[in-house]
């Protein structure tokens, strides 16, 4: 557990210092990396909410992650042609401002993750995995074929949304934007598994029958937890849009659900910190192995598959030498 | 709307179902015997396709092409089960799905380095090739006829592997009980990797017979893995026979949406935006169909969940 | 590392400097190399470094990096190559989707960029830039080719298809702008579909005498394998890319005999294209395609700008690129008002020579074509 705790803050900080001192040597890039990390970690983060802790394998979470990524596009690019957002019945008109997008894309993923959780609840195990992977499908289809946002072209928005008090196109403070969220996002999933509603949903996790006969009944609860894990997700891909200026059908592919599980299980399913491990990692090997060859992806399918196969807890597992998360 | 169209589209629906049935069969079976997720499964359907084109180019012969791809695809299947997939079984779901996920990567990455970028060439042979007329005056590529007999073929011989062979009711007991049967003295591991084989070599001649049709590429196995687990979920996991009527409905559901969709929504609106909607709306059909299904019965059509 | 590198080109430049008076010029290549779009970047980036390489311009440096095909990574790519390697210029986008999300950006911030082959109509139109440059075409210019030459070819009566996503709609849109012929049937199909037996069968039963498609990469492979199959045997024309040299080959003899639009083909006569299609075969063993003539040209137009201006002068440079002062693989070559080029276009016919498969012009579809969409820029 110390051991833990002090990769999970030596890890942390170091997510910290490596774009201060790419900021010092003026390496940019170095820090458009770690913002990355940080956001991606933020979906993972939301993923480990049903995994982790409600035991839910979701291998739809692209759609959460894409639906934010559109509340972006949808709510920022009418700004910049100067037109209403709409007109009907009332004339609303869009917004470059974080706060209020973020703001609809946390809500607009929590409708969507309770639309799609209050049916896929309904089944368990790998229907599950599929019946997540069918709604993500089907929201992927419907944005490459609906003209009125971009299609598989996307909606482009030529400068960063901004935020009260900061200049979001300065790398390092945008930085700073996404690492504060995905730090109030850890600290809020330690508070929530410590709650109440944590524990009865740990509970129903190892047991539901035990649950039940305590009165609570594990559908609401798992339900719950998949709007929260929906919202946080959905939270992270207006922040992904954001960094890259962009949104596309491609953040709702079922390829970006499989990355962000592996986010979660290269870390260690269940652990606090492992979506940050896992997603550091993965950017890291992508980065550097693709100066490495052409053919990197192979490389990249053989450490994965030596870290499942070697590594069992994942890294944090590995590196804290416990093989099975605390619960 | 002529009645031979709808036929031919029927015939095509068809066609489409039944490979899909031989691709989604060695899932279920892996599934249901092994407890196993394989995303993997349309690589070996990639191997199988391109075991077809490389030696079909070199000899000349489709067939002995189409033998190599049972030959590569199984034995890769073999190769990758007593390597990898053996260590998976007593694993969760997620860990199953992490090390498949990075086999696709393997194998996709694998292929582009031994074959190169550029799609491969694979015809269908030349007493094959060409429409014939069938009875109404119905002109219909005699290829895709043979696929659907094949297909049908194939079902037939693993409904009657399943239920009249020795290696069947062992196959049925590995899914009933694990221990019992390893308990009696089955060597489980021999024959978890002669299903695997078994369910990949079927993959690679599924990715043989359609590469004829389409185009031998890397990554052609990713959208039918989605389609087949779209069937197998359909009609239950680790059923066969769920397994044949998910596939026929997937098939069907999706040829005449696309062609019936565009058409009903050319009445209720401007012929442009019909094609549009109506091919936006028949692109998540199967999705529809799944999630239909699902929701009223959690485990599948023939599933026991 | 990357320090070192800016480092070692800053010494490479001052030695140089005393040498010639040019000022050093980098360029960010952003395109496809991995994954199932791999060989259309790879194509690019051949054509691209034959032509740096037989300049042996020791002031020109390229840095070259793999987008996946995926619009993220693209867009990190840009904004690496533009903060960390501080490029002048970028380049190398296959795809229409990447090229939306890399350029809007990339002019704002500035940088100039080329296009070796994705020219969407929002970037012709209300998206243009002085900054943006398009070597190949404006997206729709082949299909216009295919559909004004369609009549000639006697085709009067047309089914025409494409998949259903922006550049799909595009097409049918750019066919149907010179058609003089009846469309009896339009089709959308999925993105990545690979069985047409259902939209076959609706040809068949439409009455149409001639097909167009615009079905990139594996899906014109899956189509035209499965078409020639049916035997239904109506003529088919659809743009270049649909009938490259690497997806031909693939589709083998069901693609003899098909129409495309183009802008380019190995046969043209001039000098330009010659000395092009016989170093390109000696240096890689291959026929090229036309990905490989427009980043053979761009490299071409980008040089004739770097000896006529400093890239640090963008005024300057700007006029130097726009004069198009090169020879074009293409002939004649020139841009229009939007930065788009105003060309000739012709419809090629896949023949059989030898052993392998390859294009040969049958025809000239339309004179000095420029964009359709220049009354919508204001620049």
């Amino acid at each position: 557990m110390i051991r833990e705790g002090l990769l999970n803050t030596l890890l942390m900080l170091g997510l910290l210092a490596v774009p201060l001192i790419a900021q010092a040597m003026g390496e940019p890039f170095v820090i458009t990396l770690a913002t990355k990390v940080a956001i991606l970690a933020l979906a993972g983060v939301g993923l480990n909410v049903a995994l982790g802790l409600g035991g839910m394998v979701s291998l739809g979470h692209a759609a959460f992650f894409g639906i934010g990524g559109y509340a972006m596009g949808i709510l920022a690019a009418p700004v910049q042609a100067y037109e209403p957002l709409m007109t009907w019945p009332i004339e609303v008109p869009g917004t470059k401002s974080m706060p209020v997008i973020w703001a609809a894309a946390m809500a607009a993923g929590a409708l969507a993750a309770l639309a799609i959780g209050a049916l896929s609840l309904r089944t368990a195990g790998v229907y599950f995995i599929m019946i997540t992977l069918a709604f993500g499908q089907m929201l992927f289809y419907f944005a490459i074929s609906w003209p009125a946002y971009g299609g598989e072209d996307g909606l482009s928005i030529y400068v960063r949304n901004g935020f009260p008090g900061l200049n979001t196109l300065d790398p390092i403070q945008f930085f700073a934007l996404a690492f504060g969220l995905l730090a109030l996002a850890l600290l809020f999933a330690h508070l929530l598994a410590r709650s109440r509603f944590g524990l009865a949903l740990q509970g129903a996790r190892q047991n539901p029958a035990r649950v039940a006969a305590l009165g609570i009944r594990p559908y609401t609860l798992r339900l719950t937890a998949f709007v929260i894990s929906g919202a946080i997700t959905a939270l992270a891909g207006a922040l992904f849009a954001d960094l890259n200026r962009f949104v596309s059908p491609a953040m709702l592919s079922w390829q970006t659900s499989g990355e962000i599980m592996v986010f979660v299980i290269l870390g260690g399913v269940g652990r606090l910190f492992g979506p940050v491990a896992g997603a550091a990692l993965f950017i890291l090997l992508e980065h550097w192995l693709g100066g490495v060859s052409d053919y990197w992806k192979l490389f990249l399918g053989l450490i994965l598959l030596a870290i499942v196969l070697f590594a069992r807890g994942g890294m944090i597992g590995a590196l804290a030498g416990r093989q099975v998360a605390h619960d | 709307m002529s009645a031979l169209l709808l036929i031919e589209q029927a015939l095509n629906g068809l066609q489409y179902g039944v490979m899909l049935f031989v691709m989604a069969a060695g899932l279920t079976l892996v599934f249901g015997v092994m407890g196993l997720i394989n995303l993997a499964h349309g690589s070996l359907y990639m191997v199988g396709a391109f075991a077809c084109a490389a030696v079909a180019a070199a000899t000349g012969s489709f067939w002995l092409g189409l033998a190599a791809s049972l030959a590569a695809a199984a034995a890769a299947g073999a190769l990758v089960e007593l390597t990898v997939i053996r260590r998976l079984y007593a694993r969760d779901h997620l860990d199953q799905v992490l090390a498949t996920f990075a086999l696709i990567l393997v194998f996709s990455e694998g292929t582009r380095w031994l074959f190169g970028s550029f799609p491969l060439y694979l015809d269908i042979p030349a007493g094959l090739s060409g429409p014939v007329t069938l009875p109404g005056g119905l002109d219909y590529p005699l290829y895709r006829l043979v696929l659907i007999g094949i297909g049908l073929a194939i079902a037939g011989g693993l409904f009657w592997l399943i239920g009249h062979t020795r290696l069947g009711i062992r196959i049925r007991a590995g899914e009933a009980d694990r221990e019992m049967i390893a308990a009696l003295g089955v060597d489980i591991s021999r024959l978890y990797t002669a299903v695997f084989a078994l369910g990949a070599a079927l993959a690679g001649l599924a990715g043989a017979l359609v590469g004829a049709l389409q185009s031998v590429q890397v990554g052609m196995g990713e959208p039918v893995l989605i389609l087949a687990f779209v069937v197998i979920v359909i009609g239950g996991i680790g059923s066969i026979k769920g397994a044949f009527v998910g596939a026929l409905l997937v098939g069907m559901t999706d040829t005449l949406g696309r062609f019936l969709l565009p058409a009903a929504f050319g009445h209720i609106m401007d012929p442009s935006s019909a094609t549009s909607v109506g091919a936006a709306l028949a692109s998540m059909l199967i999705y529809i169909l799944m999630a239909g299904v699902l929701v009223v019965r959690p485990g599948g059509l023939y599933g026991r969940a | 590392m990357a320090g070192f590198k800016t480092l070692a080109a800053g010494l490479c430049a001052l030695a140089l400097a005393t040498a010639a008076q040019a000022e050093p010029l980098k360029v960010g290549m952003i395109t496809t190399l991995s994954g199932g779009g791999a060989s259309l970047g790879i194509d690019t980036r051949d054509g691209f470094m034959l032509a740096v390489k037989q300049a042996g311009n020791p002031d020109l440096e390229v840095v070259i990096e793999d987008d996946q095909r995926k619009p993220d990574i693209a867009v990190q790519l840009a904004d690496k190559m533009i903060q960390s390697e501080k490029v002048d210029v970028l380049t190398g986008i296959v795809w229409s989707n990447l090229a939306m999300a890399v350029v809007p950006a990339a002019t704002a911030q500035g940088k100039f960029y080329l296009s070796t082959n994705a020219a969407p109509s929002a970037l012709a139109g209300k998206g243009c830039n002085p900054n943006y440059f398009s070597v190949s075409y404006q997206n729709d210019n082949l299909h216009e080719a295919a559909g004004a030459y369609a009549a000639k070819a006697g085709i009067s009566k047309a089914f025409i298809m494409a998949p259903n996503y922006p550049a799909g709609q595009d097409s049918l849109a750019g066919f149907k702008r010179f058609y003089e012929g009846e469309v009896v049937g339009e089709v959308y199909t999925q993105l990545g579909q690979t069985d047409y037996a259902g939209e076959i069968a609706q040809i068949r039963a439409s009455g149409a005498d001639g097909v167009f498609i615009f079905l990139p990469g594996g899906m014109g492979i899956s189509f035209v394998k499965q078409y020639a199959d049916s035997g239904v045997g109506l003529p088919l024309i659809g743009p270049a890319f649909s009938f490259e040299q690497s997806i031909i080959q693939a589709m083998g003899d069901a693609a003899l005999g098909v129409l495309n639009g183009a802008n380019w083909s190995p046969d043209l006569g001039n000098d330009a294209n010659q000395t092009f299609v016989t170093s390109f075969q000696e240096e890689y063993g291959r026929l090229p395609s036309v990905y490989a003539s427009y980043g053979y040209d761009t490299a071409n137009l980008l040089l004739s700008a770097m000896g006529k201006a400093d890239v640090k002068d963008a005024d300057a440079f700007r006029a130097a690129l726009k004069e198009a002062d090169f020879a074009s693989v293409r002939g004649d070559f020139a841009f229009g008002p939007t930065n788009h080029p105003v060309q000739d276009l012709y419809v090629r016919e896949v023949v059989r020579m030898g052993d392998i498969l390859t294009n040969r012009i049958v025809g000239t579809a339309m004179e000095d074509r420029g964009n359709a969409y220049e009354g919508e820029c204001e620049m």
